[in-house]
């Protein structure tokens, strides 16, 4: 079990340096951020106002020097300056990391709300009309683009029916906020965590311990609750985790369908259109270590409801 | 498998018949085939059968609405966008820039991740643990904000798309065709043509890659759906393919703003990627349970 997370915890550390060290090499090949303060160093600027700003944004050291400064900075929780506003990147980031985490968390719970008793029913009730619509749902899920379906609602409850708000969080807490943008984040992963909990239910119904309560003459609601539905919960409870970092990704696409203040929406327009290169990094790097605490945190809960990965 | 073919006479009439149509549908992804090879068409052939120009436009035919609708007419029967451009023609053009950008990034990333899924399956040790690794650092980047900087650092092109989407693709491979060489490597077979002399790259090529192929093929078909989406929404972000070549994202992306007028423009290419994704993933899905029913986790 201790070598066990050991290792997954050694794994993490180096896809982390892997995957900033992977950034930073391409952000090497971007142009030098001095001009797009200054373009083609007008504003008459003076070569020593030149060389100022290149020690102001510590582009004077040599490459790996700067990737262990800008690394160390984000371990201690600094991502850098950014070029085009006047904050941090941090403050830029803290600033908007609540509305993403808030939209996640929306998609996460629409996706668990739909995705695992679906999945279970789908699979009790096996070739019924039920287990038919579920697989529809999953199968649209699964192949109808996220930012088409958040346009398709806003057509629909916004435009025509005018049932719901089609844009943007309030300052203040509103729930009709929060239905389109959620069910368009979450419909993909309600798709797939129902293609997980009914297949693995499916596999748990057929084997032999359930077999065996069904022929003690256990009856059907207790063989299903009692002997198939915990067991099949370990595949599903451990990939919601990941779940929750990959929507946070994802948010990306519905900030920008619903004007959603997080960091996607930063990232897609304000930082793309003004080529604000630390603030991407800075969220790319965010990221990076959300993905990597799920992944251990997922296999941490795999240990501990599974006692057949702790002594393997 | 088994199919009643005792009776064959009455399986032509009535009710009969029906049952026998429906069943060859669900055993055979018929649909999915006609939709698919109607995609390929276009992406052939739209060119030459498109009625417009896919970016010629016409500031006298702004947003004309589709054929069956009041003020809409046959010279453009899916309407026209924003800019008068006629989305019929758009939507051939788009399913062509849609196929060729999935083709190529699987194809590369089908090369790559099984060459790679070979060699650390095959090695195993350090080799093994080194690929297993790069794949895991993969697996934790954010595609679409590295994609974001991407386009920051290298301006927006197709050939830009195509790389970021074969990068995403290749991971995908290395574990299943990992696994599967694992399994085939501990096999008699393998070991005796070792004993006989074989050499390495010889057992690799002709002992071990036949034995993996069939994985491979499979992922790639449940992949290219995805692959399809993948570029769609980079597209509709704006990092995409850029404007103003017809990719479906795009045309999405710019009927945003019109949905109270003119609905038409995003909702067509919405439907042309939805259609060419579900029967790809039909395709996967059907694939899989014929050739290679233990991928049933994917």
């Amino acid at each position: 079990m201790r070598t066990f997370l050991l290792r997954r915890l050694l794994f993490a550390v180096i896809s982390f340096f892997g995957a900033t060290l992977l950034m930073f090499g391409l952000s090497l090949a971007a142009h030098d951020p001095r001009e797009l303060l200054i373009p083609d160093q007008g504003y008459g600027i003076t070569e020593d106002q030149w060389l100022a700003l290149e020690r102001a944004y510590g582009l004077d050291a040599s490459p790996p020097v700067r990737y262990f400064k800008w690394i160390g900075g984000v371990l201690r929780g600094d991502f850098g300056k950014s070029i085009s506003k006047p904050e941090t990147v941090t403050e830029l980031l803290m600033g908007k990391i609540g509305a993403t985490m808030q939209i996640a968390l929306g998609g996460w719970l629409f996706a668990m709300a739909v995705g695992l008793p679906v999945g279970v029913l789908a699979a009790v009730k096996r070739g019924k009309l039920i287990d038919i619509a579920a697989r529809g749902f999953a199968l649209g899920g699964l192949a109808i683009p996220n930012f088409w379906v958040g346009i398709m609602l806003i057509l629909l409850f916004a435009v025509q029916l005018q049932w719901l708000p089609s844009g943007t969080r309030p300052a203040d807490f509103s729930f009709k906020h929060f239905i389109m943008p959620s069910i368009t984040l979450g419909w993909p992963a309600a798709a797939g965590l129902m293609r997980l909990t009914r297949s693995s239910m499916l596999e748990i119904m057929d084997s032999e311990h359930v077999v065996l309560a069904r022929a003690k003459g256990v009856t059907n609601n207790w063989v299903i609750w009692k002997h198939a539905f915990r067991n099949s919960l370990v595949v599903p409870l451990t990939s919601i985790v990941f779940l929750l970092a990959g929507l946070m990704n994802g948010a990306i696409i519905v900030e920008s369908v619903f004007g959603w203040p997080g960091i996607g929406l930063m990232a897609s327009s304000q930082a793309v259109l003004s080529n604000d290169l630390p603030i991407m990094m800075g969220a790319v790097t965010m990221f990076v270590i959300f993905y990597l605490t799920a992944a251990l945190l997922a296999d941490l809960l795999y240990a501990v409801i599974d006692p057949r990965i702790r002594y393997s | 498998m088994t199919q009643d073919i005792s009776q064959p006479d009455q399986a032509t009439t009535g009710p009969r018949r029906f049952k026998l149509t429906w069943r060859q549908l669900r055993r055979y992804p018929i649909f999915p085939i006609l939709i698919l090879s109607l995609m390929v068409f276009l992406g052939i052939f739209g060119p030459t059968l498109a009625p417009h120009d896919p970016e010629r436009a016409n500031i006298r035919e702004l947003r004309v609405p589709p054929a069956w609708l009041e003020g809409g007419s046959f010279d453009h029967v899916l309407g026209t966008d924003e800019v008068g451009r006629d989305v019929f023609s758009r939507v051939m053009y788009g399913a062509r820039i849609s196929l060729m950008v999935a083709g190529v990034s699987v194809t590369v990333g089908f090369v790559a991740g099984t060459a790679l899924g070979l060699v650390a399956g095959y090695y195993g040790g350090y080799v093994d643990e080194v690929i297993m690794r790069i794949v895991d650092v993969w697996n934790a980047l954010p595609f679409l904000m590295v994609a974001l900087v991407a386009v920051i650092i290298f301006q927006p092109s197709v050939q830009l798309v195509l790389a970021l989407l074969a990068l995403i693709a290749w991971a995908g491979f290395v574990r299943v065709v990992r696994a599967q060489v694992l399994t085939l490597r501990g096999l008699e077979y393998v070991q005796h043509a070792r004993v006989s002399g074989a050499r390495t790259r010889r057992i690799i090529w002709r002992h071990i890659f036949p034995g993996v192929i069939n994985t491979a093929i499979v992922v790639a078909t449940l992949n290219v759906g995805g692959l399809i989406l993948a570029e769609a929404a980079l597209s509709f972000l704006g990092a995409g393919i850029p404007r103003p070549t017809p990719a479906w994202g795009l045309m999405v992306a710019d009927g945003k703003d019109w949905l109270t007028s003119a609905w038409w423009i995003s909702v067509f290419p919405g439907i042309a990627i939805f259609l060419t994704v579900m029967s790809l993933n039909f395709m996967g899905d059907w694939m899989r349970d014929r050739f290679d029913p233990r991928l049933r986790q994917l």
